[in-house]
């Protein structure tokens, strides 16, 4: 068939695992609504689309590693792929800019028009519902919502753990490059190795973040339910969390890869790819650490 | 160049991967013709799903009073419609053109990411099937409107995880599809088809793409949002605990408004493929037309909170988003000219795609018209959250991206099945179409102007006649649909042969007219010759 060999573009066919995906992130969410709706056979319905999930994955990556390592791929399948990436990418960043902008339409506008900024309210919001609201961030609201007995809870500063974390972060951006120059001169004990810091940094990351999680929880009445700063904090260190965690997987992956002797100097979308999303993954964190953390 | 030396090439090629057979066909395809069929389906079946919502609604308006149905499913009905229209209707159905069509355009074999092209259809069933399961459960479907606003939206029982996750997955599914468009356009063109050579259609889709991958991120964070803040304690939009529920509309209108320029642009395309075509000339402006796309594309970041005058906003912030609303009428202008320019002193002939594209412009222009009043702040505090603003974008949907769609399936079924549809019923269709359109949505704008609210089963009865007409146009509109699928149907089934050109003069406006009808499975395995690619204009 023309289109299997190298010369033309490789169009797969019969492809098994979209409906898959389908079926399994359906179940999932459908098993998290009716968890969420109090019905106990929604975790079982998450359990069981997470396992038709997890395994279309492996199936659907398997396929494709399968045929790239049979030099099925040629350069222009190569670039769709790059551009598919970074597009993906992007709509990443705007699923972060969602919430970043949360952060700052809260901070810079409507917590002062809620502490009654003449400018906008002309001053009667404050005197008819939240008499004695001055906007200081961080706060949880005129109403204390969440917060330690007495309503107040520490706001998490930035030069503990969240110190570290950036510290950790950016140098494990420095391992992963060192370890595509590793690649590219056909090094492969510096690509494994830059690999394995990679790995170690990132999934060191997680464990700190846990650790800070943990006593934000316990120790500083800072959770998900103490107001705005408790909401956006969360949240964003949250899917943030989950990407450094889904960026340290595919990494993983990758390591595994290239222990078994795959990619080439001229060949290795999949490291690239991983490279790039840890660099974005990396990018967000510097905000986070700006304007969740220290400012 | 001659047609069937392609055909001969082609037809040998591709003997060996045809089609598989029967349903896993169409579950596991990877072929841009068979998605496209697809989405075009679900997209016509969804079209009669939210009409007869549309109809209820309708028919408990047809007097004032409380008729048929109860308040709370009447607002069920008007958000669902709409989430329906948008996302199972028009979004569907281009992206089905744009499977269709964008290969054959650029001379593309296929679609550059075959399997994630699958799956971003095949997501589709699952949140449709999921949509309208909520209308069943506990507390009934979402209420509060397409915009699904808070508070009053997380009043919503069992259906709002069901709705959020329903968004999250048609989110998916079009920000895959959108990301596979951009990447086959700007990878998979033939030698010589640069990027000023590109159809329209195929422009004003990488504008609509990019606008897709920038916006649904946001949507999906809002309705996370909305999540969390029902189930997990957030105060995202809760005052007491800091936060404000205008947040939310900021970020559904940072997604809203450039989605309702994704619902439009694609019809612009199509728009600028068929009057060349039926006016015997070259598209008038190409260059400018691709520059306004792009301008329209860039403005609609920058304007959202024009749907929100009435909510509270600083006075900058009012004037800001006036004027910068006023702004799109420029390069929308320029297009309207650009097509007018088009047909002066044509050969012009009205064939049904020809005719639909005529009233699209005409219609279309009217509606950007009623967009214009109410850019300006002071005065849409009158018109905010009346029937005037339910014509407005009724007739920027129905006459425009309805309309584009109706015109490019007449304008390219003949290329889908090989047969010419049947002219009679497209023109009685158009006629039937047309008139009871604008008996529907016309006097909308005048009970909207003396005041009637939307989103309400009962009305004063100052009301009634309009509103009268009203529910009779939507009743007619509705019904004659059915002739359109009659004729859809009619010409998969047989009928007078079309040939590669199907359209006098085609092959010069487009690669896809240099395919036989039907295009084989594949559609351009070897790259079309340059001298194809330089004659087109």
């Amino acid at each position: 068939m023309a289109s299997t060999t190298k010369d033309a573009y490789y169009i797969p066919h019969k492809a098994q695992w979209p409906i898959f995906g389908s079926i399994g992130l359906s179940t999932l969410l459908a098993g998290f609504a009716n968890y969420l709706n109090g019905h106990g056979f929604g975790s079982t319905m998450m359990i069981v689309g997470l396992g038709i999930l997890v395994t279309m994955l492996f199936g659907w990556f398997g396929t494709v590693i399968n045929e790239s390592e049979n030099g099925i791929f040629n350069h222009q399948v190569d670039i769709s792929f790059r551009w598919g990436m970074m597009w993906f990418i992007f709509s990443e960043v705007m699923f972060f800019a969602a919430f970043f902008g949360a952060l700052y339409y809260t901070r810079v506008l409507s917590e002062s028009w809620l502490a009654g900024d003449s400018s906008f309210s002309y001053g009667s919001t404050k005197e008819l519902l939240w008499q004695g609201f001055t906007a200081v961030w961080p706060n949880n609201g005129p109403g204390h919502v969440g917060g330690l007995e007495d309503g107040t809870f520490h706001p998490m500063g930035a030069w503990g753990l969240p110190a570290l974390n950036t510290l950790i972060l950016l140098s494990s951006g420095a391992t992963v490059t060192w370890a595509h120059w590793g690649l590219l001169a056909e090094n492969r004990a510096q690509l494994i190795k830059g690999l394995i810091a990679t790995v170690i940094l990132g999934f060191s990351f997680v464990l700190l973040q846990a650790t800070e999680y943990h006593e934000a929880y316990s120790e500083m009445g800072l959770t998900l339910g103490t107001g705005i700063y408790g909401s956006t904090f969360f949240m964003l260190t949250g899917f943030h969390g989950l990407h450094v965690t889904i960026g340290a997987i595919f990494l993983t992956v990758v390591l595994f890869r290239s222990i078994r002797g795959h990619f080439t100097a001229k060949h290795h979308f999949a490291f690239e790819a991983a490279a790039w999303y840890w660099h974005f993954v990396d990018v967000v964190w510097l905000g986070l650490f700006i304007f969740v953390y220290w400012l | 160049m001659s047609v069937t030396t392609h055909d001969d090439t082609h037809a040998h090629d591709h003997h060996d991967h045809g089609p598989a057979k029967g349903f896993m066909r169409w579950v596991t395809t990877t072929n841009h013709k068979d998605i496209g069929t697809l989405y075009l389906i679900t997209g016509l079946i969804m079209f009669f799903v939210g009409g007869a919502m549309a109809l209820v609604i309708r028919a408990e308006l047809f007097e004032p009073g409380l008729q048929y149905v109860d308040p709370h499913f009447f607002n069920q009905m008007t958000t669902l419609h709409a989430l329906i229209m948008v996302f199972g209707a028009v979004m569907p159905a281009f992206a089905g053109l744009a499977n269709w069509m964008i290969p054959m355009m650029i001379g593309a074999p296929d679609m550059a990411l075959p399997r994630m092209n699958n799956w971003s259809f095949w997501l589709l069933p699952f949140s449709f099937v999921m949509l309208a399961s909520t209308l069943f459960m506990d507390g009934g479907a979402a209420a509060a409107g397409w915009t699904l606003y808070p508070p009053l939206v997380l009043q919503t029982g069992h259906a709002l995880p069901f709705t959020v996750f329903t968004v999250h997955l048609l989110g998916m599914s079009s920000i895959m599809a959108a990301i596979n468009i951009i990447v086959t356009v700007f990878n998979m063109r033939a030698p010589g088809m640069t990027m000023m050579k590109l159809p329209l259609f195929v422009w004003t889709w990488v504008i609509t793409a990019f606008l897709l991958i920038a916006v649904m991120p946001v949507f999906a964070g809002a309705v996370t949002m909305l999540l969390t803040d029902k189930f997990f304690g957030t105060s995202f939009f809760n005052a007491a605990g800091g936060g404000d529920p205008v947040l939310y509309q900021h970020l559904f209108w940072f997604f809203g408004h450039p989605e309702v320029y994704i619902l439009i642009l694609p019809s612009f395309g199509i728009i600028s493929s068929i009057i060349p075509t039926f006016s015997r000339k070259p598209l008038f402006g190409y260059s400018s037309m691709v520059y306004a796309t792009a301008s329209i594309g860039l403005l609609s970041f920058i304007v959202w909170a024009h749907h929100q005058y009435t909510v509270g906003m600083p006075l900058a912030g009012e004037l800001y988003f006036t004027y910068a609303t006023m702004l799109i009428a420029v390069p929308t202008g320029v297009k309207v000219f650009n097509w007018l320019a088009t047909m002066w002193k044509g050969a012009m002939t009205f064939e049904t795609p020809m005719l639909y594209a005529i009233a699209f412009v005409v219609l279309f222009t009217m509606g950007g018209f009623t967009g214009l009043m109410m850019s300006i702040s002071p005065a849409d505090l009158q018109y905010h959250d009346t029937y005037f603003i339910v014509a407005h974008f009724h007739y920027v949907l129905v006459p425009g991206a309805v309309f584009a769609l109706f015109a490019a399936t007449y304008y390219w079924l003949p290329k889908w099945t090989g047969h010419m549809y049947d002219e009679r019923l497209g023109k009685l269709h158009f006629w039937l179409t047309t008139i009871s359109v604008n008996i529907c949505f016309f006097p909308q704008h005048f009970v909207g102007l003396a005041g009637m609210p939307r989103r309400i089963p009962d009305y004063a009865v100052q009301f009634a006649e309009f509103n009268a007409m009203s529910s009779v146009g939507a009743f007619v509109f509705g019904f004659s649909q059915l002739i359109f699928a009659y004729v859809i149907y009619k010409a998969i089934q047989g009928g007078e042969k079309a040939s590669s050109e199907v359209w006098e003069g085609a092959e010069a406006h487009g690669l896809e007219w240099h395919l036989p009808s039907p295009p084989p499975y594949h559609s351009w395995t070897e790259a079309p010759a340059q001298a194809l690619i330089s004659d087109l204009h």
